[in-house]
């Protein structure tokens, strides 16, 4: 759990992080959004103190992050950033071996835990765990950016705009891959995008910034129904927010008990996937079937856009 | 074309080593230069001693120079010696322009005749290309790295010694080759002061009027510096391929 007591940052006389405080929830991902100079940056990396605070505090597990210097602290946090930042002198296996010979693993771990990341992130490690950062595309520098970051199994993950230098599909499956490794390594990850969808798409929790002040803090649904300011709202998107409130809820979670006709639908499909395919298809109702084939129940038309609503 | 660089290459370094090491046979070439019978080929002293004398000192003043030009340019890109660089950028300005002549007439007094004033001299010539390489090294290392670098939990140092000298080499690896060719062809200065090296057969030229000796010692500096540089070229090059830099 981080607890952001207060924080506030200043450069001379401007206030760039203003009095934030957020309480991060263990094993979840939480998403900051906000304007671009709104200070999103400044927040995260107070967090591992590359930035240090001007007020307020950072409690990691109930201990303050300033009791041990900084790069101290900073081995325990995973970082990756936009563009990546691999070291261009360095193979991808020693790339991702960065925090654990800072830590003083042995070889025999490190190699292990090199090549389990590499397999965790479709990198076959024959072919790239000798290969340097230019020989890799775009989505596999990334990749191995945040396996990188991750190499010392760190409890929290910051990441800021880790995907926003990649294509829209590759970044559709790094998002994937992201929620399935926080899933498997349970790790705390608090990541800043300019992306609404995405921050829709990860975030258990959204942080909404603007001028330095943190204006919302909560999940994504209550950002759509009850926004605590007009900026809220503009961020989150007027025209179609019915539809984002719906990509927010599974079939599975939707489902209604019982047996009724029309397509089969994936339980972890979202409501607005579903709505898709019902109009595609010209039907009223879909049966929602788990991933192990067997049926979880079933939703209709009506009932997807109940839930639509707000309240 | 490769094959055409590596063939002049071994034809100068034939010709250099073929005359240090057997000047004499190069006597009939060097005649037609001379009056009233003077000795075409310099016989006041070992070409080959002269030449790896001249070369010791231009080495140490390069070592030196890399030393302290190194040195400076990572102290006044840190946050701490921010304030130093005007100052440094200053003093290692005023080490190129200052004549080297003017500062053999300076430290004479102080040192004393030989070796040592060269030195000096050839020093102070020698700082400002490795200074601002490695400042420029290091000032252009990609922002998004070094961030990388201090958000993995590198302390100051190891960043310094695992990233950012690392990725300044390729630069600061050029500053010294040319630091090193200009002083090649500078120390000659230091014969005028008593240094051994290739100046004093140019000089002995000079003062008997000998075109042979100047055109001896001219060509012999000329040739180590062509071949000094083009051997250093081509082990950044191979540095700089191995690390992968380029
Ligand atoms: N070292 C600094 N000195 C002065 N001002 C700074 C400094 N660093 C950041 N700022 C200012 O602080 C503000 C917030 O910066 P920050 O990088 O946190 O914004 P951001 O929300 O991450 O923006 P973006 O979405 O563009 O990345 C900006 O207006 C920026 O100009
Ligand atoms: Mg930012």
């Amino acid at each position: 759990m981080i607890s952001v007591e207060n924080l506030s940052k200043q450069y001379g006389a401007t206030t760039v992080v203003d009095g934030v405080s957020m309480v991060i929830e263990r094993n979840s991902i939480t998403v900051i959004v906000g304007t671009s100079g709104s200070g999103k940056s400044t927040l995260l990396r107070m967090i591992n103190r590359l930035i240090e605070p001007t007020r307020g505090r950072v409690l990691i597990d109930g201990h303050d992050t300033t009791g041990e210097p900084a790069h101290l602290l900073r081995r325990r946090i995973g970082y990756a950033i936009q563009g990546h930042g691999l070291f261009p002198h360095r193979t991808v296996a020693e790339n991702i071996a960065t925090v654990p010979r800072l830590l003083g693993w042995d070889e025999a771990r490190i190699r292990a835990r090199v090549e389990e990341l590499l397999l965790v992130f479709q990198l076959d490690p024959g072919a790239y765990a000798g290969a340097f950062p230019h020989q890799l595309s775009g989505g596999q520098q990334q990749r191995v950016g945040v396996a990188r970051a991750l190499a010392a199994e760190p409890a929290v993950l910051l990441m800021d705009e880790p995907f926003g230098a990649l294509d829209p599909i590759i970044r559709a499956k790094a998002q994937d891959d992201l929620l399935d490794i926080q899933r498997r390594f349970g790790t705390t990850i608090v990541l800043v995008t300019h992306d609404m969808d995405e921050a829709f798409r990860l975030g258990d929790h959204v942080a909404v910034m603007s001028h330095g002040r943190l204006l919302q803090y909560d999940r994504p649904a209550v950002l759509l129904t009850r926004p605590a300011d007009p900026f809220v709202s503009r961020m989150t998107g007027v025209s179609d927010r019915a539809m984002r409130l719906l990509s927010l809820t599974t079939a599975g979670e939707a489902a209604l008990p019982g047996v009724s006709e029309g397509p089969a639908v994936a339980a972890a499909a979202s409501l607005r996937e579903v709505l898709s395919e019902l109009l595609w298809r010209g039907a009223d109702s879909a049966v929602v079937m788990d991933a192990d084939g067997t049926r979880r129940g079933y939703l209709t038309i009506a009932a997807i856009l109940e839930r639509g609503r707000p309240g | 074309m490769p094959g055409m660089a590596a063939i002049l290459r071994l034809a100068a370094l034939a010709l250099l080593l073929g005359f240090l090491l057997m000047p004499q046979s190069f006597a009939p070439l060097f005649t037609p230069l001379t009056q009233y019978g003077a000795p075409p080929i310099y016989d006041q002293g070992n070409l080959l001693t002269l030449a790896l004398a001249h070369l010791g000192v231009v080495c140490c003043a390069a070592a030196a120079s890399t030393l302290v030009a190194v040195g400076l340019g990572i102290l006044v890109t840190r946050p701490s010696g921010a304030q130093f660089l005007p100052l440094s950028r200053t003093l290692v300005n005023i080490g190129q322009t200052f004549p080297p002549v003017a500062v053999l007439a300076v430290t004479v007094p102080l040192v004393g005749f030989g070796e040592k004033p060269t030195l000096i001299a050839l020093f102070a010539y020698g700082l400002l290309p490795i200074f601002e390489n490695t400042i420029v090294g290091l000032q252009t290392c990609p922002p998004q790295v070094l961030e990388a670098a201090s958000g993995m939990g590198m302390s100051a140092r190891q960043r310094l010694l695992s990233v950012e000298l690392p990725l300044a080499l390729p630069l600061i690896l050029e500053g010294i080759r040319l630091s090193l060719v200009i002083n090649v062809g500078t120390a000659t200065i230091g014969s005028t002061v008593a240094a051994k090296g290739l100046g004093e057969v140019i000089i002995a030229g000079l003062l008997s009027n000998n075109n042979a000796f100047i055109l001896q010692g001219g060509l012999v500096t000329g040739l180590m510096a062509i071949l000094l540089y083009d051997a250093l070229a081509g082990l950044e090059r191979r540095i700089c391929r191995t690390a992968h830099l380029e």
